[in-house]
């Protein structure tokens, strides 16, 4: 049982990142109609950042993480400017193509310039333990992320329900015709989600490499991880990506540690059997 | 926009209505030149035999994946799976039961299109993304199977000691890849054939109704569901054929063909050859095999950032690939020829 | 009468989130009808003809066709059924030709759609049926050009040919001329006119004048509900009609 409740903890844990990291994924999918399957490639590069500015330079962590989130979310509007923004509510297989090439030139990309060694990941020592209380035993590291994560999703969700900026956006995920006619400037709408999703996306690689490694094809190993995330979760609902994550990554651990041959398959046919009664999603709306 | 009567006709009538289909049909002269160079290729380049085969084999892969993608706009992250299984099961049959080449090509269509067909009654109740995580799924998970299975697949070893008997009883697999590039190019040019039929069939247009507007085909009273499942079924057993004739041809099979590189790959090799027209595939394959040999020489680490890199500006100039580009310039040179 | 009602809603209701974009709408088509089907924008009405064809489905109520229960059927199954729609934004096949697309729509009726063995350059009757089609709308060489590279009037001429070519019983238009010259408008609305009697025409319409000129009877749908019904000169003498979509005041 208490075996059970502390990887259940390390499930939410790593469900946790996983809603850092796909988040701004199925918001840019249901607000802009843009499949960016290049966003795990900002996840690396916010790893990277953490790592360059921690190995090389000597920056605390907590230094760090910040630029991870800035430098993704730079590198984000760069591309959104100059390249995605042109395939808004376009054709998706243009859309699935243009990303994959861009996935593809990160992967090699990461690898000219950092190599393709998984470099050392550090955090500060008193993340390095473990936490006891009683039966429960975690990691210090999850715990953190838990309680860090936790706050920055709540955050999210109220600052989604409660501010007017999240009401743009919720508005313009129901219906952009509407939005527009409304007055609001969605190009600059479009471009500020863009940029907070992006600088989540480094955020939760910055946070993730500690606990699941870095290397060059990290964007490909996250890539079907984040668009079950989005599919289950149905696109553009905040709420429904949050409880795909943390279902996805409970399974996925839980799942890795007791029958490790069926880890994987188990979140396949989860995914799959869900799909199949609601093609869009848990939280998904149906019909179009 | 001012109305433009269609060259060289005043009216449409029954006359121009029916030739259109048939001009619809009609080889085209890449299409001619490809096969002839092809064939050619025997002649011309006799120490390059294998790596023709395989850039021709890998062509009917692209073909296949044309078929799902290029016709009927399905994208597929796991094309490489039914690749695969043509490829194990062909090579497995080879290995412990019997080694006759044609029986392991119908063996590897059989099961490749199988398991596309299982495959395809979830991937067709699907559309936009949930489809491109399922395919993707599939790809991983059947790698994971033959990773797993060591004592059916050799795993991260590769499958080895495949028994291939000779063709038809008769000619025997040479060292120089001649029978093997016989052998490909017939079957290869044949199915080739198969899917130029399909294409310019009612399913065919069927198909390319989805890729052109998947919202309105229940309006004509299409439900498109049927014909998905059709589509991804063949597709997958052409997959499952190249599959199994590599296999054949290089007698080893490497766990890599089951790769989500591969799957990838083959998407790049389409996009650059031109997708929607078939030998757009085929060229693309080439050109892809020819253009990664290059690239490699020159920076084994990193050329695909290169590839990626043509990708996202041919799908940003929006230029339809090696086959758009030649008939674009081919049409503006007849019509200056005109003038 | 009513063994001539060839499609009819009971008690229809369809909600998006909190907003109830279709309220207990009971409506009836009687065979051979020329009805229209008004009401301001937002008022639910292509709402009401998404409900009737299957692309979305209600929340509770039934819908008949020739007085079987379709509620549950497939949009695809309704049409081959015999109810059919036009779209009120162009829902096209951009790089097919009109013929292509009218032949889709024919080869389809023909059970045609999963064969792959059949050349479609051999399918004379369906080609030849698509072409009389297009022609019948003067679409001339227009018919063997790209949909996309059409003009806009032209696109929705094909909205309606593509419907004919599934051989309604009931059609079902969502504003055909939207956006088209009143010129053209006209011609579409003539051509509409002149179909045969026995398919029964559904048309929503914004234009007042072809309104009353062309339907028979007219249903006002306000916020989701049934406002009234009648002949257009009961419609036009209603108060409450004027009031609210006729636009005594300052609307529209
Ligand atoms: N899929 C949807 N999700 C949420 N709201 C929707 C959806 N479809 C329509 N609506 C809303 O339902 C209401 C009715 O829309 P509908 O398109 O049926 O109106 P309409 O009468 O056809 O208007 P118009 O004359 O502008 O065509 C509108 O307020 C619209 O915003
Ligand atoms: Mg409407």
């Amino acid at each position: 049982m208490a075996d059970f409740i502390n990887i259940l903890g390390a499930g939410v844990a790593y469900g946790v990142l996983l809603f850092l990291m796909a988040g701004g994924l199925s918001v840019t999918m249901g607000m802009m109609g843009f499949a960016n399957l290049a966003h795990g490639s900002l996840s690396m590069l916010g790893g990277y950042i953490v790592v360059m500015l921690m190995n090389w330079y000597g920056w605390p962590f907590f230094g760090a993480l910040p630029m991870a989130a800035i430098g993704a979310a730079v590198a984000g509007v760069l591309v959104e400017r100059t390249i995605f923004k042109r395939f808004y509510w376009g054709n998706q297989l243009d859309q699935v193509l243009l990303t994959i090439g861009i996935v593809t030139m990160t992967v090699a990309g990461a690898t000219f310039v950092w190599g393709a060694v998984p470099p050392a990941v550090h955090v500060p020592e008193f993340l390095e333990g473990r936490v006891h209380a009683g039966f429960f035993d975690i990691g210090s590291y999850r715990l953190f992320l838990i309680v860090f994560g936790g706050a920055l999703t709540a955050a999210m969700v109220l600052g989604l329900e409660f501010t007017s900026f999240g009401a743009k956006i919720r508005a313009a995920v129901d219906n952009r015709r509407m939005t527009v006619s409304c007055g609001i400037n969605i190009d600059r709408l479009f471009m500020l989600a863009f940029a907070i999703g992006s600088a989540l996306a480094g955020l939760g690689g910055g946070l993730a490499i500690y606990l699941v490694g870095l290397d060059p094809s990290f964007p490909v190993k996250y890539l079907v991880y984040l668009l079950v995330v989005v599919v289950v979760g149905g696109m553009g609902s905040i709420r429904g990506t949050l409880a795909a994550s943390l279902a996805l990554g409970i399974c996925d651990v839980v799942g890795k540690y007791y029958i490790p041959y069926l880890g994987a398959f188990i979140i396949y046919g989860i995914t799959v059997a869900i799909l199949m009664v609601r093609p869009n999603g848990l939280f998904g709306r149906g019909g179009h | 926009m001012v109305a433009v009567p269609a060259p060289g006709s005043a009216a449409a009538t029954t006359q121009t209505a029916r030739a259109l289909f048939v001009r619809r049909a009609a080889w085209r002269w890449e299409e001619i030149a490809f096969w002839v160079l092809a064939a050619a290729s025997y002649f011309i380049f006799p120490g390059h035999l294998v790596l023709i085969t395989q850039a021709m084999i890998t062509g009917l892969f692209v073909v296949s994946l044309d078929l799902m993608f290029g016709y009927a706009g399905i994208p597929s992250f796991g094309h490489a799976a039914f690749f695969g299984i043509g490829a194990y099961t062909a090579g497995i049959l080879a290995r412990d039961w019997w080694g006759d080449p044609l029986v392991g090509l119908v063996a590897g269509a059989l099961v490749a299109g199988l398991a596309g067909a299982i495959c395809s009654q979830i991937v067709a109740r699907l559309h936009g993304i949930a489809m491109l995580m399922v395919t993707l799924g599939i790809g991983l998970i059947c790698y994971e199977i033959a990773n797993k299975w060591n004592s059916m697949t050799g795993g991260d070893d590769g499958l080895q000691g495949m028994q291939i008997t000779p063709l038809l009883g008769r000619f025997t697999f040479d060292i120089d890849g001649k029978v093997g590039f016989i052998y490909s190019f017939i079957v290869i040019f044949i199915l080739y054939l198969a899917a130029r039929r399909l294409v310019n069939s009612p399913f065919g247009l069927a198909l390319k109704g989805i890729r052109e507007n998947v919202r309105r085909m229940p309006a004509l009273g299409i439900g498109v569901r049927a014909q998905l499942a059709l589509a991804f079924t063949i597709s997958a057993a052409l997959a499952g054929v190249a599959g199994a004739l590599l296999a054949e041809t290089t007698q080893y099979i490497a766990l890599e063909v089951l790769g989500f590189d591969r799957s990838i790959s083959v998407q790049i090799a389409l996009v650059m050859g031109g997708m929607g027209n078939l030998i757009g595939g085929m060229i693309g394959a080439i050109a892809y095999t020819v253009l990664r040999d290059q690239l490699s020489l020159i920076n084994p680490a990193y050329w695909d950032f290169w590839v990626g890199l043509i990708l996202v500006v041919i799908v940003m100039t929006g230029t339809g690939g090696i086959t758009g580009i030649l008939r674009r310039t081919v049409d503006r040179v007849a019509a200056r020829i005109k003038r | 009468m009513t063994a001539d009602i060839v499609l009819e809603t009971e008690g229809l209701n369809r909600s998006f989130g909190a907003l109830r974009v279709t309220q207990d709408v009971s409506f009836k088509l009687p065979r051979g009808a020329r009805f229209a089907l008004i009401g301001p924008n937002g008022a639910g009405k292509s709402t009401f003809i998404n409900l009737l064809t299957g692309a979305l489905m209600p929340s509770s109520g039934r819908i008949r066709l020739h007085g079987e229960d379709i509620t549950r059927v497939p949009s695809q199954d309704r049409v081959r059924r015999g109810l059919v729609r036009t779209f009120q934004i162009n829902t096209l096949f951009p790089h097919l030709t009109p013929l292509e697309a009218t032949v889709l729509a024919i080869a389809q009726r023909h059970g045609l759609c999963v064969n792959p063995f059949k050349r479609l350059s051999g399918c004379h009757a369906e080609i030849d049926e698509a072409h009389e089609l297009l022609d019948k709308f003067t679409f001339g060489a227009d018919g063997e050009r790209p949909t996309h590279e059409l003009a806009y009037g032209r696109q929705r001429l094909l909205e309606i040919v593509l419907a004919l070519a599934a051989q309604p019983k009931v059609l079902l238009l969502d504003e055909p001329a939207a956006g088209v010259p009143q010129q053209e408008s006209a011609e579409i609305f003539e051509a509409l006119a002149a179909l045969p009697d026995d398919i029964a025409v559904l048309f929503i319409e914004h234009d007042m004048d072809v309104v009353f000129r062309f339907a028979q009877r007219i249903t006002v749908l306000v916020a989701g509900q049934i406002l009234c019904e009648g002949t257009p000169e009961e419609i036009a003498d209603h108060p409450q009609v004027r009031e609210v979509y006729l636009g005594d005041g300052e609307d529209v």
